[in-house]
């Protein structure tokens, strides 16, 4: 179930105003606050780093997005490093989205990437170039076998931390966007971030490398915290730059716009 | 002629549409009642509609107890309280209302109303604001401000009717003008038939 790679065409540019513009087909994350903001989805086959610190939301994001994937009929895979995919399972059926007859008609599937680490003899703490091959066919081999058309990585990060140079990081990720878009699978790609600002990555080299970058942060006001999304980049998309509060609810992922009161930064 | 009744009044408004309903502090309680029998019951029960009710001024507990009153089924009526949780009255939940932490997180108010009526999908829904004035007391005015333009436009584009509550003041303020700018009619609730 081999998927060709997503082909440009002509359609009205998002602004009624302008032209007609050539823009990619889009993958509809089925968030409809983050469609929105992204003139429909994000390009079929693009590569996006989904960044925030901890308890940002950024694996629930992820989730509904191959959940909604998984319902409109394109085969989704979850690739875990940092958590047992049957944890994950348990607090995604604390979602309404949620229906577990896609994992059980194979329309979602989780993968435990340490599990595939153990298989394919990968257990050293640093891989080597070779190994980095093995890991980048090993998921080429999946994703095209099973005709994922979404796949999440959950965490790049954690990834990176057996990738030690920036050059061999650099590689991994070109050729496994490369090979995503060849197979028009739709990525994000999970970056645990601390909270040094304008860093969106462990190394730094792989914001550069993506075509997307989704950013999760929590923002302070009066002493409250909020939740929220900005869109960083996304190639092949006029997309808006605003932050957005975020809430993470049994209906999905709901969005409403940062209110800033005349100020800068907000409220 | 007789004054117009208010829940006629409220009946008579093309759905999307904002309206505001002043409230005379000298006779709240008389007031209040009033349009807590207009809104949940003329309009809520007449026209068959849910009702999302923001309450920043009583908790969701005491609107409850009115509207229970007045026979309102339950699941037509739904709460985002935002003041339970800060005047540490959060004890006893009620299960057909959500919990904002403070009447401050406005952009979480505005996700709880987005969460409700896409939870509750129905024909005919109604927003109360309870109230403009509450909400004044925890916000700066241009939040404030940017906060009604976004909800009640949103409102509107889906074609609720939003009601919203107002403490009528000696001197004209600031709220005032800021609801003219973003309600389609203002309503003196001491000046129409009860």
């Amino acid at each position: 179930m081999e998927s060709p790679p997503p082909a440009p065409r002509e359609t009205p540019a998002a602004d009624g105003l302008l032209p007609p513009a050539t823009v990619l087909e889009r993958c509809p994350a089925g968030i409809e606050g983050l469609d929105s903001i992204l003139e429909g989805g994000i390009p079929r086959g693009n590569m996006v780093l989904v960044a925030g610190s901890v308890g940002t939301g950024k694996t629930t994001l992820c989730l509904e997005f191959l959940v909604r994937g998984a319902e409109r009929g394109e085969r989704s895979l979850f690739l875990s490093v940092t958590e047992a995919s049957r944890k994950l399972m348990q607090n995604l059926s604390t979602f309404e989205f949620f229906h577990k007859d896609l994992v059980d008609q194979g329309s979602l599937v989780f993968v435990d990437l340490p599990t595939v680490y153990d298989r394919l003899g990968l257990g050293r703490e640093e891989m080597t170039s070779e190994e980095i091959g093995i890991l980048l066919r090993t998921i080429r081999d999946l994703v095209k076998s099973l005709g994922v058309r979404r796949l999440v990585l959950d965490s790049l990060t954690s990834v990176c931390y057996r990738i030690r140079r920036e050059e061999q990081i650099r590689d991994f990720m070109l050729r496994l966007g490369q090979e995503l878009n060849e197979l028009g699978c739709t990525s994000l790609l999970v970056s645990e971030i601390g909270p040094t600002p304008g860093r969106y990555s462990l190394h730094g080299v792989e914001e550069a490398i993506v075509d997307g970058v989704i950013l999760l942060s929590n923002v302070h006001r009066m002493g409250d915290i909020l939740r929220v999304l900005q869109i960083i980049k996304m190639r092949g998309t006029a997309h808006s730059h605003a932050q957005f509060v975020i809430q993470l609810t049994p209906i999905g992922l709901l969005m409403a716009p940062h209110l800033k009161g005349g100020r800068e930064g907000g409220g | 002629m007789p004054p117009v009744d208010l829940g006629e009044r409220l009946r008579a408004l093309p759905s999307g549409s904002a309206v505001a309903l002043k409230l005379d502090p000298r006779e709240y309680a008389d007031h209040y009642f009033a349009v807590l029998n207009a809104t949940l019951r003329d309009v809520g029960s007449d026209l068959d509609a849910h009702t999302i009710y923001l309450t920043v001024t009583n908790p969701a507990a005491f609107v409850w107890t009115l509207a229970e009153a007045l026979d309102v089924p339950k699941d037509r009526i739904s709460f985002v309280d935002a003041i339970s949780h800060i005047m540490m009255n959060y004890a006893k939940p009620l299960p057909n209302a959500t919990y904002v932490e403070s009447p401050r997180a406005l952009e979480e108010i505005m996700l709880r109303i987005e969460f409700l009526l896409r939870k509750f999908p129905h024909p005919r829904t109604i927003v109360v604001v309870d109230s403009v004035n509450s909400l004044a007391i925890h916000n700066q005015p241009e939040l404030l401000s940017e906060f009604f333009h976004i909800l009640l436009n949103n409102l509107k584009s889906r074609q609720v009717l939003t009601i919203v509550l107002e403490t009528t003041e000696e001197e004209t303020t600031g709220i005032e003008q800021m609801l003219n700018l973003v309600v389609d009619e203002t309503i003196d609730v001491g000046r129409v038939g009860r």
